[in-house]
């Protein structure tokens, strides 16, 4: 195909494709207009014109070669890390670099646009649409080479070549199924489960401290951890630590809040779960596992950030909004013999976002 | 002391000695009280002259909500229309009153931040008698929340402390957020270190309280530290557009960035290069 095809004032010789276009055209009842009359821009006829459009794009990309050196300039003057330059309440270093870089690349497009509006060739063109499928000689020739290349390899004349390489093909599965074995094995369990026990204390996050009921007042907040992440083995080594303390953590953090108790409407099950108003919960969404402490202390509710699924922590973790599914899970808590809050066992149901075999 | 007057009687077959046993404790227990209980006589006639004061400021600006005597006030329907002051201490008085929250301008879902009304003459003789309706956390003294000097791990450590009970709400920039209902975690880009001790020490409104028992004062001083950290920080990547996250980073890359870009390129198409000046030229 050649390039003559879009330029209808150029062409010599009519394809069969462009006969087409003109029966179809003979029998339309609107007229085609054709194109408008060319006109010329300035740059075409004005030699002035021409130049000052010349110099105008070679001032954009020398600015842009400005704005380049810029850069490097303001990457060296500018001071970053620990005592950052400011200029006007921002960081110099960053705010310059955007600029100079941005407008170096924009200053180079600005005059490649103008470069190919005022001084680059100025024709109407008129571009035909192409048929969808290749010519009937180019599938011929696909076909037949495909099927020399069948005969030539002969692969319906020596079965045990093909039955071979059929066998090699099937037994490529097995490094992939190894491979993918190691994908498992299944969680079993352990999504029901965390490392809360009976009689583990209840302690604040970061700083480990226990708790006595005695501290907490009403309104209060305590965003929670089990002891056990901070205690210390007899070499002194973290019981707990790596992956399996952050696995560990994302399912039995807790908060910890208290209430007046006679806000408080405990089922019947559940009276003797907390301690003169303070309530454990555990702060894992149940919709999809984000941890949860945004509460409001007047309303008692719970409020995930991430989709707004809203718990009433005063009725037993019960959502009240939001596309959470169940009722955030609550933490029997009592008080040892010293006097700190522990709780009573682990969490009575799975904690954060429901799953297959949870049903 | 039932056993010890029961031996006693037995000793001396007296009817009197169970009582003189019983006169003779409370005497020691009062006389032990007298030297050991808080100076409090020295001082008292100062103080019940401010507390006087602050009663005088209370019954004008207060009363009307909380109560004569700050014991609250219950609406008809039976919900609180200004809650019992009893126990909330001279911090929440120096916080709420400290900032313009109090005395509000109108009832609505929370108390504004606004002008303060009171001088801190008149907040300190309020703070002093809404303290003696009850025991309440005291103002912080300036030792507890003075961050000046503080070494860098105990900033990181506030830091830490920060981001698992603070940011849910106040967000990871001290920007605040929204709260359902029409409420709202205010900015803690502005306040003051003192506020900020105060506000976790009573939990004003919707904030839990984060009681110096668990919460333990050096930590909340760590804690102000990082805020203050936060606050002193440049914005070192331009302009923070509200630190609100990928919402208003978002919306200013899609309508001002993209807009920008489309609204360019319209323009270029739009303009003709041709003139019917430059033919007749």
């Amino acid at each position: 195909m050649s390039e003559d095809q879009n330029f209808p004032a150029a062409m010599g010789h009519p394809t069969a494709h462009d006969v087409e276009v003109e029966k179809a055209a003979a029998g339309d009842p609107v007229a085609d207009p054709g194109l408008a009359a060319h006109e010329p821009r300035p740059t075409d006829v004005d030699p002035h014109a021409e130049k000052r459009a010349e110099r105008q794009i070679a001032t954009l990309f020398g600015l842009s070669s400005v704005c380049a050196v810029l850069f490097v300039i303001s990457y060296f003057v500018f001071k970053v890390g620990a005592n950052p330059t400011i200029i006007a309440g921002l960081g110099a270093s960053n705010v310059a670099l955007g600029l100079t870089l941005g407008l170096a690349l924009l200053l180079i497009g600005m005059g490649a646009i103008q470069w190919a509006r005022k001084l680059m060739s100025d024709v109407e063109m008129v571009e035909m649409r192409h048929p969808a499928a290749s010519s009937a000689e180019d599938r011929e020739a696909a076909i037949s080479s495909f099927q020399a290349g069948v005969k030539d390899s002969g692969i319906a004349r020596r079965p045990l070549i093909r039955n071979s390489l059929i066998g090699a093909l099937a037994f490529l599965g097995l490094p992939l199924i190894v491979v993918l074995r190691d994908l498992g094995p299944l969680p079993g369990n352990k999504l029901a489960h965390t490392v809360w026990r009976k009689g583990m204390r209840l302690t604040n996050d970061i700083a480990g401290t226990p708790i006595k009921p005695e501290e907490v007042e009403i309104g209060q907040l305590i965003n929670g951890e089990p002891a056990i992440f901070y205690a210390k083995d007899a070499q002194g080594k973290p019981v707990i630590e790596g992956t399996e303390l952050l696995q560990a953590k994302a399912k039995a953090a807790i908060i910890i809040v208290r209430m007046k108790p006679e806000d408080i409407t405990p089922l019947p099950n559940r009276r003797n779960w907390g301690v003169s108003g303070i309530l454990c919960y555990s702060k894992i969404c149940t919709h999809v596992g984000c941890p949860i402490s945004l509460w409001e202390q007047q309303t008692h509710h719970l409020l995930c950030p991430c989709h707004q699924s809203t718990f009433d922590l005063a009725d037993n973790g019960k959502v009240i909004f939001g596309p959470a599914g169940r009722a955030l899970p609550q933490l029997p808590i009592t008080v040892d013999s010293e006097g700190y809050l522990v709780a009573q066992s682990d969490f009575h149901e799975p904690v954060g976002p429901s799953y297959w075999e949870r049903g | 002391m039932r056993l010890l007057t029961a031996r006693l009687s037995a000793k001396r077959r007296s009817p009197l000695a169970g009582l003189v046993v019983v006169l003779l404790g409370l005497l020691l227990t009062g006389g032990a009280y007298t030297f050991l209980s808080p100076a409090s006589a020295q001082t008292g006639s100062a103080d019940q002259s401010k507390i006087d004061a602050g009663r005088r400021l209370f019954l004008v600006g207060c009363a009307s909500c909380h109560g004569e005597n700050g014991e609250g006030v219950v609406t008809k329907r039976g919900t609180q229309y200004g809650p019992p002051l009893v126990g909330v201490g001279a911090a929440a008085v120096d916080f709420q009153v400290g900032t313009g929250r109090m005395p509000m301008a109108r009832p609505g879902a929370q108390a504004q931040q606004k002008e303060v009304l009171y001088n801190q003459e008149e907040i300190s003789q309020l703070a002093a008698y809404v303290a003696s309706l009850g025991p309440g956390p005291a103002e912080p003294t300036k030792a507890q929340y003075d961050v000046n000097g503080i070494d860098n791990a105990s900033v990181v450590r506030g830091g830490e402390f920060w981001r698992t009970n603070c940011t849910a709400c106040h967000n990871f920039a001290a920007a605040g957020g929204a709260l359902p209902g029409g409420k709202y975690a205010p900015s803690l880009r502005h306040v003051p270190p003192k506020k900020i001790y105060e506000a976790m020490l009573t939990g004003p409104q919707q904030m839990p309280v984060f009681s110096d028992g668990v919460l333990k004062p050096s930590e909340k001083r760590d804690v102000i530290a990082y805020i203050k950290s936060i606050q002193d920080s440049p914005n070192y990547g331009g302009y923070n557009l509200g630190s609100l996250g990928p919402v208003s980073e978002g919306l200013a890359a899609w309508v001002i960035g993209i807009g920008a870009l489309v609204a360019f390129a319209i323009w270029i198409a739009s303009h003709s290069v041709r003139s019917r000046k430059g033919a007749k030229a």
